[in-house]
């Protein structure tokens, strides 16, 4: 099968814990995911790379092959803020596309196959352990939904301004008796931590189970993955990008609901 | 779940500086060089559009003209008609006139050519006559008594 049983064993269950678990510095609950960290940041600096290449050459003339790749993601992403933001989107639409590609990117590294660069990382640099989809660790996820929460905190005081967003935490769903105030304030805080968890789940949910589907089709004999690996494999293309355009859309509409009155 | 505050810090970190990256390097330029192309097409469109208009405004003066210039034409052709006609009747006219002219002097020269000559027939007769009449009774008549009864006759002829 591969390196990764001989070096942590034989039996199915080490193989499969053996690729789920992350490359680390440091012990316990202080230790670092090098592995996701490094894959994001080195997916974060591609996107940035052509992106800028295209900005940089940008033209209103005729644009290039890599220029109109880059202005069509733009122009996607900029009419889907249109649609349900309708602030200033100088920052939000930015956000979205960030977002949008960076996700992309990250969920993309589930399809190449399952071994190929842990065996890279063991032969080469003597690696023990690597996960190279940054999606299935549920750090990333999270990463990225509380920055969102951050940014949703801000965008309902820049949008209503303290006293408004105080009046809707303390008012909103039941009504301003202040006997309400507790239950109100009580369901508007599950509220606003219910959209970072369940977008950060979501995200983190449908990429981990890919993965860990990937790592069952790698256990079967070489000469018959290919039959579920390809299937599921078409099936993930679906996956990659509705999850990444998922958690782009639902930020967008949550920064829309903080923003806007009600 | 494999939870770890401090990737989860550094995830957050890489992300705050794509975002601020994306918003400060990529999407003006990208955003402005779009909205400028579709100013350029606007432009280029209503440029048509007013060209086409200009176009058809050209054609109709144009088609003005020139039946304008057929019209002309049509009544230069016929002032010139007319002038030719009359320039023949004209002449008409004049070798009329130079012909009842000539025909006048001819029929003057005829009539004074026909008096010199009933002139001249007039006392070649009335010698003749003397002459005639001498010889037949020559020494009777008196040539002076006669000539005047001679003379009469002569006129009368």
């Amino acid at each position: 099968m591969s390196f990764a049983v001989a070096a942590a064993g034989s039996s199915p269950t080490e193989y499969v814990s053996h690729h789920l678990e992350h490359l680390k510095v440091g012990e316990g609950l202080w230790a670092i995911h090098v592995d996701t960290l490094f894959f994001s940041v080195v997916l974060g600096a591609l996107m940035l790379f052509v992106m800028i290449l295209a900005a940089r050459r940008a033209t209103s003339g005729v644009p290039g092959k890599l220029q109109n790749f880059v202005e069509v993601l733009v122009d996607f992403v900029d009419n889907s803020v249109k649609e349900s933001f309708h602030g200033p989107r100088q920052f939000v639409a930015p956000l979205a596309l960030t977002i949008f590609v960076w996700v992309l990117l990250w969920n993309l590294m589930d399809l190449i196959p399952v071994d190929y660069l842990p065996l890279l990382a063991y032969e080469v640099f003597g690696l023990e352990y690597l996960r190279v989809v940054p999606s299935a660790d549920v750090n990333a996820p999270f990463a990225l939904s509380l920055s969102v929460l951050v940014l949703i905190l801000i965008y309902s005081v820049k949008g209503k301004g303290f006293a408004g967003f105080g009046k809707e935490m303390l008012f909103h769903p039941f009504g301003k008796n202040p006997l309400l105030w507790p239950a109100n304030i009580l369901l508007n805080i599950v509220e606003l931590v219910a959209k970072p968890v369940s977008l950060a789940l979501r995200l983190f949910g449908n990429l981990y189970a890919a993965e860990l589907i990937f790592i069952l089709i790698a256990m079967l004999p070489w000469w018959i993955q290919f039959i579920p690996g390809g299937a599921w494999a078409v099936f993930h293309i679906l996956v990659v990008p509705l999850q990444a355009f998922i958690f782009m859309t639902l930020t967008i509409v949550y920064l829309s609901l903080a923003y806007e009155e009600h | 779940m494999d939870v770890s505050p401090l990737t989860l810090i550094g995830q957050a970190g890489t992300f705050l500086v794509l975002v601020l990256v994306t918003m400060k390097w990529v999407w003006p330029p990208l955003t402005q060089a779009m909205e400028e192309r579709r100013r350029k097409i606007a432009e280029g469109l209503a440029q048509s559009e007013e060209a086409e208009q200009a176009l058809d405004k050209a054609n109709a003066e144009a088609d003005e003209i020139i039946r304008e210039a057929r019209r002309k034409a049509g009544e230069i052709i016929e002032q010139a008609s007319q002038r030719g006609n009359q320039l023949v009747e004209q002449a008409k006219e004049e070798a009329i006139a130079e012909r009842d002219r000539q025909v006048q002097a001819a029929e003057a020269e005829i009539r004074q050519a026909t008096n010199q000559a009933r002139e001249a027939l007039r006392e070649r007769v009335a010698e003749l006559a003397i002459a005639g009449a001498g010889r037949v009774i020559e020494s009777e008549i008196d040539d002076k008594r006669h000539r005047e009864m001679l003379d009469k006759l002569a006129a009368e002829l």
